[in-house]
């Protein structure tokens, strides 16, 4: 069902929502930014539409939401283990429509690959989405090449015309407030964009043999292996298990688990001091087949959703969008080389 | 609730059996369905978790081989008397003695990698007729490296074995060579038709599966295990991918067919 709503009307329904949601939606952090005098926006609750960035792209994505940078598993004493509550409130996430499905890359991961995860699960059975159209792309943005520009299994979507809040509600819960709120009910569709200026092409011909091209040797001097690309990506979902134990009682403690980065030193570290893709470049290999080759290979959808952030975070200007564009030249080289 | 496979159980250590200085076999409490080849992820609180291959399986306990290699481990050995480890699993798909039932069979192994494969070894050492005769080449750095020595000779007495040393630094009963310069002599009845399961260092199987499609073995009758560092066990972490595989849900036990296209 459609509807528009006024200003007023919206923060009334927020206010409302937020009687059983926790809210949490972009928001400018000001002088947050990598460079002096520029604000960032990251994810946080929010009470008001006001507080909603629409017109820029989120630095950070929805995902510590669902998948917290640091997660309490479980805690000790000396002799047990106990798991910690979960949250009472539910959660609404406003998103643009390539996270949604980046939410799909996240379920696969943690609902499918393997047993179902019991924390993932409990955050996710919690979460109402709230789709954010986007009426024109962003610097690097590549969702249409990805096929990720438009989704439909939103709870709701919203979009800010000069009328008001355009608001298509699929959750029946919402209706009721909806009806009471709005000004008038119509017919809406949420906006999506249908070219980007940064275009991608995988190549069909793609195969392992990329490994052996020689366009990974450039990152081994370019990437300094920071692992920012890995953190910004809403699709990256790799974490490490962290014990932690307070000062004041050296036997009680807690189990975590933190991000991970594919890009950073100790990744692949094995028993006895063995590692893997010890080079920049060769980690840069690993990371960007795993987004357009073999997560789809395994799954049936590319991993990556075009959103472009690992491009806007790189400190160095290293394009992820730039380096599936030499792929082809790339397996044009290697097999030119065998033949 | 759904199940929290994160949440670990606590184990008692029953016995503890010393192999060299850094490399001891804890006896586990653990009654349930386990495999050779799958593994635990076992941890000490303060000090987190590493996987650990079952390298022996009994009705009421499994074998955990741990060398002494880092922060877990170091901590393991250090406080294990009359004491428990916390323990999750078994993970992975451990190896399938069906594969190598009626068959003539081969082991080689690597150093720690006689660990994962121990139990196939067990179980075909107390049930020998069900092979069609079996092969164990075993190599290790050096004598004082050499693990589970007191099974050896129950080994022989229902199987070919060669046991090998890198060098040797006294007179010892072994032999002295790599494994793989055993393989030309190898006395199998029908090459087209021998399984074989080869485990240890990367470069040790590449070598060595090599070594046994040149005299002939099938590349579809050999198996191989791969090792990598899980922190999940489970397929979440990420740290055990290759390429669309993850050797924790689709290993670590792999069909040399699949498994030498795993490249990193």
């Amino acid at each position: 069902m459609g509807y528009l709503l006024g200003l007023k009307e919206i923060n009334e329904v927020l206010r409302q929502w937020n009687k059983n949601f926790v809210i949490y939606a972009p928001k400018l952090i000001p002088d947050g930014g990598a460079f002096s005098d520029t604000d960032s926006v990251h994810y946080g609750e929010v009470t008001s539409i006001e507080e909603i960035v629409f017109d820029r792209k989120s630095d950070f994505s929805f995902k510590e939401i669902l998948l917290p940078i640091s997660e309490t598993l479980f805690y000790f004493t000396e002799d047990s283990v106990m798991e910690p509550a979960t949250p009472e409130k539910q959660a609404i996430i406003f998103l643009r429509s390539c996270d949604l499905h980046a939410v799909k890359r996240l379920d696969t991961m943690y609902l499918h690959n393997g047993a179902e995860d019991h924390y993932y699960k409990r955050l996710r059975d919690r979460v109402k989405f709230i789709l954010m159209g986007c009426k024109e792309s962003y610097e690097s943005c590549f969702c249409v090449d990805m096929e990720t520009n438009r989704s439909d299994d939103y709870h709701a979507s919203m979009d800010l015309s000069e009328e008001g809040v355009r608001i298509d509600n699929k959750n029946p819960e919402w209706d009721e407030l909806l009806t009471a709120n709005c000004t008038k009910q119509a017919d809406v569709t949420p906006s999506y964009v249908t070219e980007t200026e940064t275009r991608v092409n995988i190549p069909k011909s793609l195969s392992l043999d990329i490994m052996k091209s020689t366009m990974w040797n450039q990152y081994d001097s370019r990437c300094i292996g920071c692992g920012r690309c890995n953190f910004v990506c809403p699709t990256c979902t790799c974490f490490t298990m962290q014990d932690v134990f307070y000062t004041d009682n050296g036997k009680t403690g807690e189990r975590r688990r933190v991000w991970a980065s594919c890009m950073t030193d100790g990744f692949t570290d094995v028993a006895g001091g063995g590692s893997y893709r010890k080079n920049n470049g060769q980690r840069m290999r690993f990371k960007v087949l795993h987004k357009v080759y073999d997560y789809k290979k395994r799954n049936g959808i590319h991993m990556c959703v075009g959103c472009g952030r690992c491009d806007d975070v790189c400190p160095e200007y290293i394009s992820f969008s730039h380096c599936i564009n030499q792929l082809e030249n790339g397996m044009k080289e290697v097999t030119e080389h065998e033949s | 609730m759904n199940h929290n496979e994160y949440l670990p159980f606590r184990s008692e250590i029953k016995e503890v059996m010393k192999h060299t200085d850094i490399e001891y076999t804890f006896r586990m409490a653990y009654e349930g369905d386990v495999k050779p080849g799958q593994f635990f992820e076992v941890s000490i609180p303060k000090f987190g978790e590493a996987p650990i291959s079952v390298s022996g399986i009994r009705e009421d306990s499994v074998d955990l081989t741990i060398r002494r290699v880092g922060t877990v481990t170091g901590e393991i050995f250090e406080r294990y008397q009359g004491d428990s480890l916390f323990l999750r699993g078994p993970y992975g798909n451990g190896f399938d003695v069906e594969n190598y039932r009626g068959k003539e069979l081969l082991v080689i192994a690597g150093g720690t990698g006689l660990s994962p494969v121990k139990a196939v070894v067990d179980y075909f050492s107390d049930h020998i007729e069900e092979t069609n005769g079996m092969t164990l080449v075993a190599g290790f750095k050096t004598p004082k490296d050499i693990l589970f020595l007191e099974d050896f000779g129950k080994w022989k007495q229902a199987m070919e074995v060669i046991l090998t040393v890198d060098c040797a630094d006294d007179d010892t009963a072994c032999q002295i060579g790599l494994v793989t310069q055993y393989i030309p002599g190898l006395k199998l009845k029908n090459k087209e038709e021998t399984t074989a399961i080869v485990v240890g260092p990367p470069a040790m199987m590449r070598f060595t599966t090599q070594g046994l499609l040149d005299i002939g073995l099938k590349e579809e009758n050999i198996w191989i295990s791969h090792e990598r560092k899980m922190c999940c066990g489970i397929g979440k972490c990420g740290h055990c991918k290759i390429d669309d595989t993850y050797v924790c849900l689709d290993g670590p036990v792999f069909p040399y067919t699949k498994g030498r296209k795993l490249l990193d």
